[in-house]
């Protein structure tokens, strides 16, 4: 088999990311500059999103990236990058360092879904899945419920209506005082938590089947708040983290599992930065084992957003042909399994 | 039957409720309307936007911008420019995420959290302030909607 080697770009959110992928699922170099770090220094609340961050990195981690990868940018096969969905700015700062690098370069782009980023991490971590299977990605500003029919097929079962999965944490680790970033931080604490403490909400919505909505359940952390306190109840912060962690798994795992028996597949993966939680894994690994599933993650490393996920995703576009042109823009709220030039 | 005056002070007894008077605002609202939308966590501001949303007649369901600070909806009689400014650390991030072309444009704009962008909240915004008071139940909200009479000021 022919060696295709990809560098790949990825400045959708708060983090740059460059990397070299082989064959969609060797890494040879992985470089994330996180803005999230340098925040939570400054008591971190908010994640500068501005594009000039990502213009002031992004050469040095693309360069970083190459030297990594012992190899140099004429040795590769094409220039991938994310070009949607996420904030404008950061997007157009990585398109446009990706089609100035593959045009000097004389190299092809090739324009990658963020998401079907997320799912591709699955190729890497584990070097025999194969499509079909199904995929939970869960992140901080997305929750889909993903049938992947083939490299580069996706069909939504089901998304959020409201908050993404990510989001319910941040804003109930807000709400009970552990701060930024909420998704650890709730984690953590529920180890010494009871979750059986609090009865919260599962929500079932009305739209399709497998929709989630989180909105109800963060309301409903946020009246158990206020009540106890107005009764000058204390308020046991493990047992209310633990809980509310608790009604977000039951959904997420009860929505996949409905879907993986009504569906019939055999194969399962999580993706995106929410699949690092580890009581969300453990419940994974045990509704699957339970069910003669197989069940495949990424690690943490590339759950988070990197670029290596995104060289993954590009391989599979490559091998089925797929060669963008410097006419390649970015666009903020593209749809899963969109293809802008069809 | 009365005329929707859009300035006021509204009390509701459920999310249900707030939804229909968001969907009144949008059916007395003109291209180029702005709305800066206050309130704490949790207390229904996303509900008064999917109200604003159904009342312009757009089917796909707004989900919370919170991470990707803008999401627009074309498909009903004008468009919707939905933007949470949590995460805005500097107001000239505003201009990279394209507030301008929103607020100036035949669409509606709302802004969750416009108390961080108070400076470039133009004149003539209308506020709606929503509150709890926990003493009338959880569901109970005050709904308070003005105004601006100036640029960069919230009241």
């Amino acid at each position: 088999m022919a060696e295709i080697n990809i560098l790949a770009i990825e400045s959708s959110c708060d983090e740059t990311a460059a990397a070299v992928v082989r064959n969609g699922r060797e890494v040879l170099s992985n470089v994330i500059y996180s803005q999230i770090d340098l925040h939570t220094l400054y008591g971190g609340v908010v994640p500068e999103i501005a594009s000039r961050k990502h213009i002031d990195k992004i050469n040095q981690v693309v360069e970083k990236a190459i030297a990594d990868s012992g190899m140099e940018l004429k040795d590769m096969d094409a220039v991938a990058v994310t070009y949607g969905p996420g904030l404008v700015g950061p997007l157009l700062v990585g398109v446009s360092f990706a089609k100035a690098l593959a045009y000097g370069a004389n190299l092809p782009i090739i324009g990658v879904h963020h998401i079907e980023g997320h799912i591709c991490a699955n190729y890497i971590a584990n070097k025999e899945l194969e499509p079909p299977f199904m995929c939970l990605i869960v992140s901080g500003g997305h929750t889909h419920l993903v049938k992947v029919a083939d490299y580069g097929k996706y069909e939504i079962l089901g998304k959020t209506e409201d908050d993404a999965a990510g989001e319910a944490f941040d804003k109930v680790a807000r709400a009970i005082g552990l701060g930024y970033p909420g998704g650890p931080k709730i984690d953590r604490v529920s180890k010494s938590g009871n979750p059986e403490a609090i009865k919260f909400p599962r929500a079932k919505v009305g739209g399709s089947e497998y929709d989630f909505s989180f909105s109800g359940l963060k309301s409903a952390v946020l009246n158990y708040l206020n009540t106890a306190s107005m009764n000058n109840e204390t308020i046991v912060t493990e047992d209310v983290a633990a809980s509310f962690q608790q009604a977000v798994i039951d959904v997420l795992v009860g929505h996949s599992m409905e879907a993986l028996n009504q569906y019939g597949f055999k194969k399962f993966a999580i993706a995106g930065g929410v699949a690092s939680n580890s009581g969300l894994r453990e419940a994974f690994e045990k509704a699957c084992a339970e069910r003669g599933i197989e069940f495949f993650l990424p690690p943490p490393i590339l759950c988070t957003d990197n670029a290596a996920m995104i060289g993954s995703a590009a391989f599979f576009e490559y091998e089925r042909g797929l060669r963008n042109g410097l006419d390649l823009n970015a666009v903020p709220n593209l749809k899963l399994g969109e293809r802008w030039y069809e | 039957m009365e005329i929707f005056n859009a300035e006021g002070v509204f009390e509701v007894n459920s999310a249900d409720e707030t939804l229909k008077l968001g969907e009144e605002f949008a059916n007395n609202a003109k291209p180029g309307t702005v709305i800066a939308l206050i309130g704490d966590l949790g207390v229904g501001k996303t509900v008064f936007t999917k109200g604003i949303a159904k009342g312009l007649g757009i089917t796909e369901n707004v989900t919370s911008p919170t991470f990707t600070i803008l999401e627009s909806y074309y498909g009903g009689k004008m468009p919707l420019h939905h933007f949470d400014v949590y995460r805005i650390g500097d107001v000239e991030e505003m201009e990279e995420v394209g507030f301008d072309d929103c607020v100036y444009s035949e669409g509606i704009t709302i802004v969750e959290w416009a108390g961080i962008i108070e400076e470039i909240i133009p004149k003539g915004t209308y506020v709606v302030n929503i509150a709890k008071d926990l003493s009338k139940g959880n569901d109970y909200r005050k709904i308070t909607i003005t105004k601006t009479t100036k640029e960069g000021y919230l009241n």
